[in-house]
């Protein structure tokens, strides 16, 4: 029943959150021991626009949010990380959500677990090594954790946050 | 709409969910002990005996020059996972002539003065491997 208008216009508002998210993330220096480790905040924005508005709207403001970001704060070697985590993360997240078997929760720590496998890819791609992989198993069990925070977190900020479209 | 939240279903985790975060781990666990295994194979050593007594271990995977002062002189090298006996002071030079060795099991023996080193734990050797 939304009027594309709205979508938009939500979508806008998200995608500045997210970009507000990641620049606020690389300002706390996280340090879990392992590069490549960190919450992804901004990613509690594009699991709330996946089930807000729709897979659409949230693999175009996960795109946007990375090329203003790594455009503004990082370099295009960070943005191809970055895409081939988000992207694999939806084209995971997506599916799972359509199955309705899953909740926010699972959805998200499919999405978390698939966004480092993303860029672990490209890393050993990147590297031309598989010595890489050995970091497997860590950022796996990692993916899981910060998928299912950002999932409680988004499944919290749902039941406050209520839109009508 | 049709994506509608169902705030009760989504509030919690569903069987499915359990189910997902379980086959993560397996396959985590899985990788993390296939990785321990690969691990575990331990670099090539080679062991130094001279009269019988081991006097060193040295990994294959360092390169360096050791010479050995005990009943004669003995210069060996390990360069690049390979062992030569660069210098002897015995009299037949055999193990000097000995061609270099790598793998498990192999050995250069300097009789005269008593020396053998042999390789250990490392890349096995092929069973009906041609003697030389």
């Amino acid at each position: 029943m939304g009027r594309p208008t709205n979508k938009l216009a939500l979508s806008g508002v998200l995608t500045a959150l997210a970009a507000i998210f990641s620049y606020v993330e690389a300002l706390i220096p996280f340090s879990f021991g392992v590069p490549g480790i960190k919450l992804g905040l901004a990613n509690v924005v594009i699991v709330f626009a996946l089930y807000s508005i729709g897979p659409r709207f949230a693999l175009l403001i996960s795109v946007v949010r990375i090329l203003v970001v790594s455009s503004l704060f990082g370099s295009p070697a960070i943005a191809m990380y970055s895409l081939a985590g988000a992207l694999l993360s939806l084209a995971v997240m997506v599916p799972l959500q359509k199955t309705g078997k899953f909740s926010m929760i699972g959805v998200s720590m499919a999405g978390g677990v698939f966004h480092n496998i993303g860029q672990l890819v490209v890393a050993a791609w990147v590297v031309e090594t598989m010595q890489i992989l050995y970091y497997f198993p860590v950022l796996l069990i990692a993916g899981m954790v910060t998928g299912i925070l950002i999932g409680i977190i988004v499944t919290r900020v749902s039941r406050t946050i209520r839109i009508k479209l | 709409m049709k994506n509608k939240m169902n705030y009760k279903k989504l509030w919690g985790m569903t069987k499915a969910d359990v189910l997902l975060g379980v086959a993560f781990l397996v396959v985590g666990a899985l990788c993390f002990v296939g990785l321990l295994i690969l691990n575990q194979q331990p670099a090539g050593q080679l062991e130094v005996k001279v009269a019988g007594e081991t006097k060193a271990i040295y990994l294959i995977s360092e390169d360096r020059e050791v010479t050995l002062e005990e009943i004669g002189e003995n210069t060996f090298e390990i360069k690049g996972g390979v062992v030569e006996m660069v210098h002897a002071d015995c009299p037949d030079q055999y193990c000097v002539h000995h061609r270099p060795i790598s793998k498990n099991g192999e050995s250069i023996i300097c009789l005269p003065n008593q020396v053998v080193i042999t390789i250990r734990g490392g890349e096995e050797q092929v069973v009906d491997g041609t003697t030389n």
